[in-house]
């Protein structure tokens, strides 16, 4: 088992370092090779009144007129050992991890992921709850009483939830319940959790509502199409004829198979969530990760971009790791190692 | 002879890099608006809705962006400019009054406006005494001298303007981070005879140069604590107000500063006792919390968004908070005599008589998106004269008038060209199709080519050899002023010698020789009347020579909530005066 994590997580570096490199591609090697110059960059960060030699100068200073390979290896050797950043009349030193400096905001990128991060894990995991609950009830109850009127309604709700947007959802929710009648917070509101927990889960209830209304309605589908092919199989007709009670039947030999591919899709999601809920935080203006990433792009600061790209994918091991090694504690029949 | 005029073109060249208006965005430096009022709501016989001399409360913001700098040298926003009043006191401000005397220029810093001398080339100011910054160390003319000497670096503030850079004489010196002298004050265009003085030598006369001064550039920086680009995340007060909190990105908040002395300071009345200011909020979300009452003020100032606007303007109980807000912009379309056959005047003239330009209101959302343009000079601005060369009924084209223009033009079946806009910009291609459906009527085909908003000047529609090679006969476009005034505004968008082959110009068909006589005229003139006539003369000779055609004069919804005191629209900034407002809410 030790083994397996540890060459998981070594895989795991791998991997990481092929994204930051094919992310890096992207944004600085992509555009010039469609033409675009290192001053062409650069003007990007430059104000609207931009001489042209102020424009190469910033392309000097943001380190756009260095070999390409100069620059990722810069990149990487700042996440090992730190880099050191002008601004103007001292130097600023941005410790290793260091994700990145921003060209717009002129601050390291980590503290402000880190800073970002409790508010989209407030998000991610609340909803998650919900939806997990909520949508794997749902569809175990569709499938016991397949055909029947909640089946039906509770398949039609699930269609919607898949269906509907969050930026739909969000802002009709958000005129209904928080401008209108009042019961919940409005817009932008956040109260970090060790402040005062009541708080924390009244200003999210909204987000996690609408966020869990999306991936609930396609976890209630899944579970009920799982259900009903787990509960159709030859173990549960043996189960049935030992004589166990129903609730047994259904939870520990229904439920427990048809949860594997659940829980993969489940960790896929709550590692991607992590990596920022666009469209929730920027619906709702939330400040987490979604947001900041949203904005980076706006504004074009790749280091950010490249910050939140790299968080993400970090999630995204790391869950599909978690999620395989649950694999073993639900699944008796897989084995680690 | 030939000197003077090498200087005067040299000036008006760099004034190219200056940007003084912003590009024809949305969100640049002349957003808001002004005139005030249309939306109903009772107001004082001076435009000021809720008076009051009340103090205390809090006032909340939102920006559905992210500021561009909160540094005094580095930002560029006409909402900023207008908030930064608040913590930050520059030589001279934009007086904060309602309407046009919103526009006029005072003291703030020093004791007066500029006295110049040398033909408008050296600029004294006196500073007013007891101005203390938050830590109640005394301002000095040397900090206002290292404010200004530090706005010159553009590598480190990137996004703040450059007329100092232009025209100051800089003798080769960049930033004071390199400055060899050891108090840092290196830069021998601005003398600091005493605690008190300040002098500015310019290289070219500059009549209007307490513009210039009102910019948040010189508003005092103490070299000890300035830490270059970190030095937004807490800039030190010199206003009525300092930084309590600051998270870049997220939000601020700004308490009452204990060393501002009202003495010393007749312009700001410092009612609220905090701001809190929200950024990057959904610009939907901000239009709900406004009305709900979960918000006072929506900081961009450039009014409502179109799922609220049509909401509010139905609503009378909603409409009665707002005020319709007039700005320094003009939304219009270049008309490029460089592609035949618009080099022919007459043809460019059928073009301003076929179009339909209650289409173009149509496109900007009807009579709440602005004034129908018959010129070039926004109303707003101080001298600015409505005149109608292409009259045609209602409006809506006159096909006759058109016809004889394309006679005349030896074109009287019409022709075809093409129409160029900014493809992010919903409002953009429906005035492109607005255009192409009213021309057809006379018998003139064009088609509709598409750019990216970021590269139109640079690449497409501002580079003139790819406008001409590509056809671009019809250049959709927007201009604002950074400040209210004809100098500001026309400069960079008639003057022919500002035009570069490398592109990246935001004149995109004025060429007449005429039209740069008369800028230069209006360089030297420091009669203000006589000045503001030149202005007049030149938005007569362009629209004589067909070469623009005006569209629209931008206007903006605001939404005032009910709690606000001491609401006005000023003409300094087009949008509420945030150094005025007050609030109820305890």
């Amino acid at each position: 088992m030790l083994v397996y994590i540890v060459r998981r997580l070594f895989a795991a570096v791998i991997l990481l370092l092929i994204v930051t490199a094919a992310t890096f591609l992207i944004f600085f090697v992509l555009p010039r090779l469609g033409g675009a110059t290192v001053d062409d960059l650069a003007s990007r960060y430059v104000g609207k009144s931009g001489s042209v030699e102020d424009i190469h100068a910033i392309a000097v200073k943001l380190g756009f007129t260095d070999p390409i390979w100069v620059q990722y290896g810069r990149f990487v050797g700042a996440l090992f050992v730190g880099a050191d950043y002008s601004t103007g009349p001292t130097t600023v030193h941005c410790p290793a991890p260091c994700l990145g400096y921003s060209f717009i905001n002129q601050n390291p990128v980590l503290p402000d992921l880190l800073d970002r991060l409790p508010v989209t894990l407030s998000l991610a995991a609340g909803a998650a709850v919900l939806w997990l609950v909520g949508g794997v009830s749902v569809g175990v109850l569709s499938a016991l009483r397949r055909g029947s009127v909640f089946d039906r309604a509770a398949m039609g709700v699930a269609l919607a939830g898949v269906s509907l947007p969050i930026f739909f959802t969000g802002l009709l929710s958000l005129a209904i319940f928080s401008y209108w009648l009042g019961i919940t917070a409005p817009g932008g509101s956040f109260t970090p959790f060790e402040e005062n927990p009541l708080l924390w889960a009244y200003d999210l209830l909204l987000p996690w509502i609408t966020l869990a209304f999306l991936y609930a309605a396609g976890y209630a589908r899944l579970t009920r199409a799982g259900m009903l092919d787990t509960m159709g199989e030859d173990y549960i007709r043996t189960a049935r004829a030992k004589g166990l009670p129903e609730r047994t039947v259904v939870v520990k030999h229904g439920l427990r198979s048809a949860l594997t591919p659940i829980l993969t899709i489940f960790g896929l999601d709550l590692g991607l969530l992590l990596g920022g809920a666009i469209l929730t935080e920027s619906t709702y203006s939330l400040p987490g990760i979604g947001k900041y990433s949203v904005d980076a792009i706006v504004s074009n600061d790749l280091p950010k971009v490249l910050g939140v790209v790299l968080l993400g994918s970090i999630f995204i091991v790391l869950a599909n790791l978690v999620v395989d090694l649950l694999y073993a504690v639900i699944d008796p029949r897989v084995r680690l190692g | 002879m030939r000197s003077r005029r090498k200087v005067v073109v040299g000036a008006l060249s760099a004034v190219a890099a200056l940007v003084l208006a912003a590009c024809g965005g949305g969100n640049v430096a002349s957003s808001g608006g002004s005139g005030g009022g249309g939306g109903g709501g009772a107001a004082d016989a001076n435009g000021v809705h809720n008076p009051s001399t009340e103090k205390g409360g809090t006032l909340r913001f939102a920006n559905s962006g992210d500021w561009d700098s909160l540094d005094p040298a580095d930002t560029y926003y006409a909402y900023s400019w207008d908030f930064i009043r608040l913590y930050g006191r520059s030589l001279v401000m934009f007086k904060s009054a309602p309407g046009k005397d919103g526009a006029t220029l005072v003291p703030d810093l020093a004791e007066s406006l500029g006295k110049s001398s040398d033909n408008a080339k050296t600029w004294t100011y006196t500073l007013r005494k007891g101005v203390k910054f938050e830590d109640g160390t005394p301002v000095t003319s040397k900090d206002v001298k290292y404010a200004v000497e530090r706005s010159l670096d553009k590598t480190t503030f990137p996004n703040g303007p450059t007329y100092f850079n232009d025209f100051l004489d800089l003798q080769g010196y960049t930033t004071p981070y390199e400055d060899p002298s050891p108090d840092k004050l290196g830069l021998k265009a601005i003398e600091t005879p005493d605690d008190q003085t300040i002098v500015f030598k310019l290289k070219s006369p500059f009549s209007g140069f307490d513009y210039f001064a009102q910019l948040p550039s010189t508003i005092p920086v103490p070299a000890a604590k300035d830490t270059g680009s970190k030095y937004k995340e807490h800039v030190v007060s010199t206003g009525p107000y300092m930084f309590d909190t600051n998270e870049l990105g997220k939000s601020f908040t700004l308490k009452r500063n204990p060393n501002w002395d009202p003495a010393t300071d007749p312009n700001r009345p410092a009612l609220p006792d905090r701001y809190e200011v929200t950024l990057n909020v959904n610009a939907d979300d901000v239009d709900n919390r406004l009305q709900s009452g979960d918000l006072d003020v929506s900081i961009e100032g450039t009014g409502v968004q179109p799922a609220a606007q049509g909401k509010i303007l139905a609503d009378p109980a909603l409409k009665a908070n707002t005020d319709s807000a007039v700005v320094a912009r003009l939304w219009y379309t270049a008309i490029n005599g460089d592609v035949a056959p618009l080099d022919n005047i007459e043809c460019r003239k059928a073009v301003l008589y076929a179009v339909d330009k209650t289409g173009y209101q149509r496109a900007y959302g009807g009579a709440t998106g602005g004034d129908i343009a018959t010129n070039l000079l926004p109303p707003v601005i101080p001298g600015a004269q409505s005149f109608d060369t292409y009259a045609t009924p209602n409006n809506q084209g006159d096909l006759d008038k058109a016809k004889q223009a394309l006679q005349a033009c030896g074109q009287p079946n019409g022709f075809k060209t093409s129409i160029s806009y900014r493809a992010e910009r919903p409002k953009e291609k429906a005035t492109a199709e607005s255009l192409q459906q009213s021309l057809a009527r006379a018998g003139i085909q064009a088609d509709l080519k598409p750019y990216p908003l970021a590269d139109y000047l640079k690449l497409y529609a501002g580079k003139p050899d790819f406008a001409k090679s590509n056809g671009l006969g019809l250049m959709v476009y927007g201009w604002g002023a950074d400040w209210p005034d004809g100098y500001g505004f026309l400069a960079q968008i008639v003057d022919s010698r500002v035009i570069r082959a490398t592109g990246g110009n935001s004149n995109l068909s004025v060429k007449d020789p005429a039209v740069d006589a008369l800028l230069d005229k209006a360089l030297t003139t420091t009669d203000t009347a006589a000045r503001e006539q030149i202005w007049v003369d030149i938005d007569k000779k362009v629209m004589d020579d067909a070469y623009v055609l005006p569209g629209i004069w931008a206007k903006g919804l605001l939404y005032r909530p009910t709690n606000l005191t001491n609401v006005f629209i000023t003409d300094g900034f087009q949008m509420y005066d945030y150094v005025a407002l007050g609030t109820t809410r305890k």
